[in-house]
């Protein structure tokens, strides 16, 4: 058997529930190496930073806590459950939750000043789904601060880096989830994608991560930054690895999440082995425009080439509207964060000022100290937005032009079954690198916010290298509840190409 | 048309955000900067279109639920307030609003 760690999920799971290993074995295993990719930066003790600093130089900083004790009763928990022949789906895996997820037995900051010390009276509905799978849970995992970010460098607990080059982001605002799946900390590991924070990361580190469509995985307990946006997804090492992790994931919930969709569960590995022979993939010029890198554009061809190989026919689309996506998304997002954020003010929970005269003071004194500064620019742009004079020249006008590309993509599903394209222009680009240009960093997100704003699953899959030898993640889109499609049409690609086994170099 | 300094700092005063003077000038070019790219979307023609919410409105009817004005949970009101920076017998303590 090769290293436990680089076992999929499958895999180890079969391993576990056939007692090749054991799940407390397992469980320590991976928080041995979790451990060593803690966040180099203790956001809540300034002394505890040095240390780190100094004994875990090379973390790539994706883990910022944990529970070991709590951890590792679940493990036993399963071990027993395995002996007794009780064994549920996912019985003694791994997995580790975004820090965007509230927990009950870990504390839960999104990345956030603002909930220092916070600890969450209950689970997120995802969190406490996956435990009922039979997974256990390692720990949380860093990102940027209540998710807006697409680098994980706007963060409380300082950045990722990129486990394929530490000098490099790696993503966001999943960057945690994505670098410690990357570098086999754990075997998968939860997301959240607002406009493309699991597609992202997943692409910036090499690793195959999906966004099922809005309203099939439930917001309750995800700490909300856009809800009409946000959606968790799994985050792993393969389509088939997901299936499994969404199958587990997804389901009503509908006296806890008002827009949670009322469908059925669902088995999103059913499909995986059908042939795609004869499968028609859209193929959107919008996102060969100039803007793409060459040498992201030349891993896209081949593996388009390759779907060729396999049966699937090409069909030019259009999605004219792509380029509006970036204005519509950069206001409808701020909007609803700006209210989302209301809730923070120093009164109910997390951190609150020291000094401040009056109601009014101790208000304004916690939200300024309490947020991170592109959280501040995104509640001053929602407020804006929504403010008496501007609501239908900007809110109101965004929301009509997300229509018009929700049915842009209606029209392009009337002649392919899936989209393909890339998921971002370029590789990951260097820490620090756009800190200071905040609209390069927008622009970027080109070619993910159009499937956000129309609410539609959408994966990034590894597809190659690029510049400097950084991973590519090719980009599908699937129309609505076609998850399992979409997985059966990754799942093949897997299955003729080897690039979701490529590791990481000298990350043993 | 670019926001100038009064402007945003009444912006500022309505999210409840203190934006001191050396950090204006900063602010002010980053949001106008975003608000170049923004500008754009005034000119597309949108007559008639209904403004999307819920996404999946598009292919099915996400008319929101209400669900039963039932007790579902228990009273955990010491667990809630486990996290809050100031309670006093199970208040949310803040400074004094109503003068004496």
């Amino acid at each position: 058997m090769s290293e436990l760690h680089d076992l999929s999920l499958k895999a180890l799971s079969l391993a576990i529930q056939n007692k090749v290993v054991s799940a407390r074995e397992a469980s320590e295993h991976f928080l041995t190496r979790a451990k060593a990719h803690a966040t180099l930066k203790h956001a809540l003790n300034p002394l505890q930073c040095e240390e780190n600093q100094t004994s875990q130089s090379n973390s790539c900083g994706a883990f910022v806590s944990f529970n070991e004790e709590f951890t590792l009763h679940l493990a036993n928990q399963s071990d027993q459950r395995i002996a007794k022949g009780q064994a549920r789906p996912l019985e003694g895996v791994p997995i580790a939750h975004k820090d965007i997820f509230v927990t009950q037995n870990f504390p839960t900051t999104a990345g956030s000043k603002m909930l220092e010390a916070y600890c969450s009276p209950f689970d997120a509905t995802v969190v406490t789904q996956l435990q009922q799978a039979g997974m256990v849970n390692l720990g949380k995992l860093n990102c940027d601060e209540f998710a807006m970010g697409s680098s994980n460098e706007n963060s409380a607990w300082g950045p990722v880096k990129n486990p394929w080059d530490n000098t490099r982001v790696a993503g966001g605002s999943s960057g945690g989830s994505a670098a410690a799946v990357a570098l086999r900390l754990c075997p998968a590991a939860t997301g959240t994608d607002t406009g493309g924070s699991i597609r992202q990361p997943a692409s910036f580190c090499g690793i195959t991560g999906i966004k099922p469509s809005y309203g099939r995985a439930s917001r309750y307990g995800m700490i909300a930054y856009a809800s009409s946006l946000d959606q968790a997804g799994p985050m792993a090492q393969s389509a088939e690895d997901c299936a499994l992790l969404l199958s587990a994931m997804c389901g009503p919930d509908l006296d806890r999440d008002s827009t949670s969709l009322d469908v059925p569960k669902e088995d999103f590995s059913r499909h995986l082995n059908e042939s795609i022979e004869g499968l028609r993939i859209g193929i959107p010029k919008e996102f060969f425009s100039d803007g793409l890198h060459p040498d992201v554009r030349s891993c896209i061809d081949l593996a388009l080439n390759e779907f060729k190989t396999l049966g699937v026919k090409l069909v030019p689309i259009e999605l004219p509207k792509t380029e509006l996506s970036i204005p519509v998304y950069y206001i409808l997002a701020p909007a609803e964060a700006s209210s989302n954020l209301s809730r923070f003010d120093g009164v109910k929970f997390g951190f609150r000022a020291k000094d401040y005269k009056d109601l009014d003071d101790l208000y304004r004194k916690t939200r300024t100290q309490g947020f991170g500064e592109e959280v501040k620019k995104r509640i001053m742009i929602g407020t804006y937005v929504l403010s008496h004079g501007y609501y239908d020249a900007y809110y109101l006008q965004a929301q009509k032009i997300r229509r018009m590309i929700s049915n842009d993509f209606q029209e392009a599903f009337k002649t392919c079954d899936v989209i393909a394209g890339p998921v971002t222009p370029q590789v990951a680009w260097k820490i620090g690198e756009q800190i200071n240009d905040p609209v390069a960093n927008y622009l970027a997100d080109i070619f993910t916010l159009p499937a956000s704003l129309a609410g539609l699953p959408a994966m990034s899959m590894p597809c190659g290298f690029g510049a400097s030898s950084m991973p590519v993640g090719l980009q599908m889109i699937g129309n609505y509840l076609q998850e399992s499609k979409l997985l059966n049409v990754a799942h093949q690609f897997q299955l003729s190409t080897d690039w979701h086994t490529k590791t990481l170099r000298g990350a043993k | 048309m670019p926001l100038t300094s009064q402007e945003i700092q009444k912006i500022a005063s309505l999210a409840k955000l203190d934006l001191v003077h050396s950090q204006e000038e900063h602010m002010l070019q980053q949001i106008n900067a975003l608000f170049e790219i923004v500008e754009q979307i005034k000119s597309v023609d949108t007559l008639g279109v209904t403004p999307l919410s819920h996404p999946l409105e598009t292919v099915q009817d996400v008319s929101l639920r209400l669900r039963q004005d039932l007790v579902s949970e228990p009273n955990q009101r010491e667990l809630n307030q486990k996290s809050a920076p100031k309670v006093e017998k199970g208040l949310f303590l803040v400074p004094k609003v109503i003068e004496s």
